[in-house]
């Protein structure tokens, strides 16, 4: 680079030297004919011809011109700053605001959504899923494999490096307080397979993954850190876990995570004894693996799937119908991504706005400077050439804007995040990374064309002479019509933003009017985790439960308390099918409910009003007629709403059982006694719209035997209390604690957090949108302010005429704002038609989302248009008090 | 699109080529500088042919680059150095095929022009 300059300045020379004596020679020969030194010169001059032009053509032949142009543009732009620092700045803030705004909202995108899983090789990783026809992913997630399953595929696999994964939940009681904590069970080789080394000792030898061998456990980071003080001689210390003891060989590696939270501990999966996992029917592995060297997708895909056929074939009571996939492994986001993709997409706009006025800004200038630009056409400047200037000082702006919004962006990124409302997955991958800075330097680049292509496309060719003779006053139309269209443009914009805020607004206020079928004062919910050694003897589960009750029940300010197991507004539910006769179609196209098991008080603590019949009570119990209270929504979906009462649903998934404690055939039907009011169990803003709405309840006391260690991993109790619910929590943990005091409460809320929670989302939107959609206006006024003032400036003239010839100032301002008006009423027209069509995307992306109404429209569109008036108002007085001497003498 | 483009290359070709041509030519005889390169070019046309040193410069770096000619400086005892341009092999071959070009293109367009003295051509 550097060599090739100095060559370049080599030849440069020469050349200069070569016309030199050319000219030196033309000159000497004229002399000889006769002429003066002085003439001579002249005729020499003459007869060559415009030198500089000559120079300029001859080292276009040597290539790598534009270079050369390029800097000598860039000098000549900051040159032209730098006379204009007002301008300068108004522009640079503008896209600053733009581009941080937009590259903030990427870095989340390209964190949560697009960024590769953190592991060496990613695009080698695969996750192993099961398939049934009819399964509903969407409601179940994909399905996994069963733990024999599993060893058979890690067994035939050729192309596949394998290991499974099982999430399990229980009370670790030592060292330390008893807590409830989060642990996978995992087969030895899943570090091995992810390809990342455990932080601190050893990952489980394969020795270890057998019943009966050496209890030992694997600490997450995380939990290490916290309640290990990150001590690195933890190594052959013990923890107790669900009532066993295990010996910590090892420290998970930091942040390392497959499916939601960092678990707190890991055991051998293959230590385990279960009965679920020796069961065909029971599905609760996730498998990856990651492609040996050499293998292909296809490969594993191919060889997979023939493992499932065969064992489809083998166990054909159990796999039957099942077939295995291989896909490749993906951060598990859940639905964030519409909601990012949302929001990426509103600040885009903002950008867009932002780049409309900045265009609009150098247009102005570019008008302004028209005279300059044709002067310089005129001195042999090709069109080109002057684009290209343009372009350049726009580049230049967007580059810079660019530079301070990705800083902008820096800072404000961690704050942005502490205020998403709940959990946003993968949160410690959002960085301003070099993808994020290669989006940043493109979309300011992008921006730099956008608002500068306008500019540059007028840079003068035809008319030079007018131009010349002209005065600077003096405007083309069509520059006009450039200016209106981007206020326009500005406004139509502003106008989707302005509507889908308002959208939000009226989705929360009607959410918030809703009733959410249950008393949410004084409610207070929360799991519990019975005591491991109860836990273990499934005969002396149901005591723990009642006297985990009757315990809770003697707290002072605890009115009324149940068990159970789904608690409407938060994560976690259960789905069944259900069907109104014997005669039932395929499972799969079953009718859905959501079924919890209850306690007798159940009514009584969440404040739903029985409507029919009667809810549980003492009375259902194991062997007698089983039972289940229904809401109104399934008993009008079922029933046409009548005779509900004493009809019957015939559900094949329940946890039916016999008296003698055996399994009966479950297509024995379920008796319903009473309906009761339908549960906003989706949210107050999420449930209308939800898939699954009805809802089922029974006896906890009915469940059977082998079920209920699973349920009471599962069970919340809620408490009805006549104080304020945050206060019973610490007498309620101190009563709770069990004789062993090692039961625990944790996931402790009050139901007015849950309600509030449920429309956290739509709150954050409408926050942001409203952010949003200030910018959108601020920026749109300030676009009117501009243009206006500018269009008028222009036209001081004009209306000195018009004064002179017996215009008043009211009529000269109704003139101003008549034109604004014009280009007001266009944008609206415009950004109303958007706003239809962008109203159904957010209809579809955001849970809850009222449907663009009028009102939506006659609440917001007078709020822009006076916004804007007020903006045009200064410059229209400007123009209404023009001294018409002065101006007349302007010309 | 690329109809239009191709039309506009040959027509600027010939132009280009013909000065090229007419350059390669004059070197033919002597080395020469770009001032005396052009008043040759001049004299032998009988003054009809005034070369645009605009495009002159710009013609000698090229044929340069293409290697039909090559430069040298020399000092003269007078005045300035001097930039002296020579043929090279490569462009007396290229002079050679432009000439026969011309020579060609000159009858064809001699034959359209004057129909009829076709047969009286010797």
């Amino acid at each position: 680079m550097k060599r090739s300059f100095w060559r370049r300045e080599r030849r440069n020379e020469d050349l200069q030297e070569e016309i030199r004596a050319h000219l030196h020679l033309a000159e000497r020969e004229a002399m000889e004919s006769g002429m003066t030194k002085k003439e001579a010169r002249h005729a020499a001059r003459r007869e060559f011809g415009n030198v500089t032009v000559a120079e300029a053509v001859t080292r276009d032949m040597w290539g790598s011109r534009w270079l050369f142009d390029f800097l000598q543009d860039v000098r000549y732009a900051l040159r032209s700053f730098g006379q204009r620092p007002g301008f300068v700045a108004v522009a640079l803030l503008t896209l600053a605001l733009g581009i941080g705004a937009t590259t903030l909202m990427f870095s989340l995108v390209n964190g949560v959504l697009l960024k590769p899983l953190p592991y060496p090789e990613p695009k080698r990783l695969v996750a192993v899923n099961g398939h049934t026809d009819g399964w509903n992913t969407k409601i179940y997630g994909e399905q996994k494999l069963s733990y024999p399953d599993f060893l058979e595929c890690q067994r035939e696999s050729r192309s596949l490096d394998m290991a499974a994964l099982v999430y399990n939940s229980g009370t670790l009681s030592a060292p330390g307080l008893p807590q409830y904590v989060d642990y996978f069970e995992i087969s030895p080789e899943l570090f091995t397979v992810a390809r990342v080394p455990v932080a601190l000792g050893r990952a489980f030898l394969p020795d270890e993954d057998r019943i009966g061998a050496t209890p030992v456990a694997i600490l997450g980071y995380s939990f290490w850190q916290k309640r290990f003080d990150g001590r690195t001689d933890v190594r052959g210390s013990t923890v107790t876990l669900e009532q066993n003891q295990y010996t910590i060989v090892g420290v998970a590696p930091a942040g390392f995570r497959l499916y939601g939270d960092e678990p707190e501990v890991y055991t051998p999966l293959g230590q385990d004894p279960a009965g679920y996992l020796r069961n065909r029917a029971a599905q609760p592995v996730h498998v990856i693996g990651r492609l040996r060297s050499g293998a292909t997708l296809a490969q594993a895909q191919a060889e997979v799937a023939l493992t499932g056929n065969h064992l489809a074939q083998a166990f054909a009571d159990t796999n039957k119908g099942r077939s295995l996939q291989v896909k490749l492994l993906r951060a598990d986001v859940g639905d964030t991504g519409s909601t990012l993709w949302l929001l990426l997409g509103a600040v885009g706009l903002v950008l867009l706005i932002a780049c409309a006025n900045v265009a609009s800004l150098m247009l102005a200038r570019a008008v302004s400077r028209e005279r300059e630009l044709a002067m310089r056409v005129a001195l042999g400047a090709s069109r080109g050439r002057l684009v290209r200037q343009c372009l350049t000082e726009s580049a230049l702006l967007g580059l810079a804007g660019g530079l301070l919004g990705v800083m902008l962006a820096r800072v404000g990124l961690s704050p942005f995040l502490t205020f998403w409302p709940g959990d946003l997955p993968r949160i410690d991958e959002v960085q301003v990374d070099w993808r994020v800075l290669l989006f940043a330097v493109g979309v300011s680049v992008l921006s730099g064309l956008l608002f500068g292509l306008a500019p540059a496309w007028r840079a003068p060719v035809r008319e030079l002479e007018r131009i010349l003779r002209a005065a600077a006053r003096t405007m083309a139309g069509s520059s006009r019509q450039l200016h209106s269209a981007f206020v326009v443009s500005e406004i139509a914009l502003a106008i989707v933003l302005l509507i889908a805020a308002g959208m939000l607004g009226r989705t929360l206020l009607h959410a918030a009017s809703l009733d959410p079928g249950l008393d949410i004062r004084n409610l207070l919910v929360m799991r519990v985790g019975l005591s491991p050694a109860t836990l273990a003897d499934p005969a002396r589960i149901p005591a723990g439960w009642q006297e985990v009750i009757d315990r809770a029940r003697r707290v002072p300010g605890v009115e009324a308390v149940t068990a159970v197991d789904i608690v409407p507004m938060r994560p976690g539910n259960n789905q069944i099918g259900y069907w109104a006769s014997a005669d039932m179609p395929q499972k799969e196209k079953l009718p859905m409910v959501l079924a919890s098991s209850a306690t007798p008080d159940y009514l009584k603590v969440m404040g739903i009003p029985l409507l029919e019949g009667r809810f549980i009570d003492d009375h259902d119990r194991l062997g007698s007629e089983l039972v289940i209270v229904v809401d109104d929504v399934l008993a009008k979906s079922a029933f046409g709403g009548r005779d509900a009462v004493g009809s019957s649903l015939w559900i094949p998934d329940m946890p039916c059982v016999q008296a003698t404690n055996t399994f009966v055939d479950c297509s024995a039907p379920y008796k319903i006694i009473g309906v009761v009011g339908h549960v906003r169990y989706w949210g107050l803003a999420g449930d209308d719209q939800a898939q699954v709405r009805a809802q089922l309840y029974y006896p906890l006391a009915q469940v059977a035997p082998p079920f209920l260690r699973r349920w009471s991993q599962l069970m919340s109790i809620a408490v009805r209390t006549s104080v304020p619910p945050l206060a019973v929590v610490e007498p309620l943990r101190q009563e709770l604690r069990g004789a062993a005091s090692d039961q625990v409460l944790y996931q402790v809320r009050t139901m007015e957090q849950l309600a509030h929670n449920s429309l956290a989302l739509q709150r954050f939107l409408l926050l942001l949108f409203g952010i949003f959609a200030a910018m959108a206006l601020v920026l749109a006024c300030i676009g009117i302010y501009g243009v206006l003032a500018y269009l008028t400036g222009q036209r001081v003239p004009e209306i000195g005429l018009r004064m002179a010839l017996g215009a008043s100032p009211a009529e000269v301002m109704w003139l101003v704002l008549r034109q604004s008006l014009g280009i007001i009423l266009l944008g609206i027209g415009i950004g109303t038609a958007v706003a239809l069509a962008t109203g159904h995307v957010m209809e579809r992306l955001v849970e809850g989302m009222q449907p663009i109404s009028l009102s939506t429209f006659i609440l917001t569109i007078p709020f822009l248009v006076i916004a804007a008036m007020l903006a045009s108002l200064l410059p229209a007085r400007r123009a209404s008090r023009v001294d018409p001497m002065n101006a007349l003498r302007q010309e | 699109m690329s109809k239009r483009k191709d039309r506009y290359q040959s027509r600027t070709e010939i132009l280009q080529g013909t000065l090229d041509m007419l350059i390669l030519q004059t070197l033919q005889w002597a080395p020469r500088h770009g001032y005396a390169l052009s008043k040759a070019i001049r004299t032998n046309s009988g003054e009809i042919l005034k070369v645009d040193t605009g495009s002159l410069y710009p013609a000698l770096h090229r044929l340069e680059r293409k290697g039909w000619i090559a430069s040298e400086w020399k000092t003269s005892e007078l005045g300035p150095r001097l930039r002296i341009y020579r043929l090279t092999q490569a462009g007396r071959r290229q002079l050679m095929s432009e000439r026969s070009r011309w020579e060609r293109l000159t009858a064809a367009i001699a034959g359209i022009l004057n129909p009829g003295e076709k047969e009286n051509v010797p």
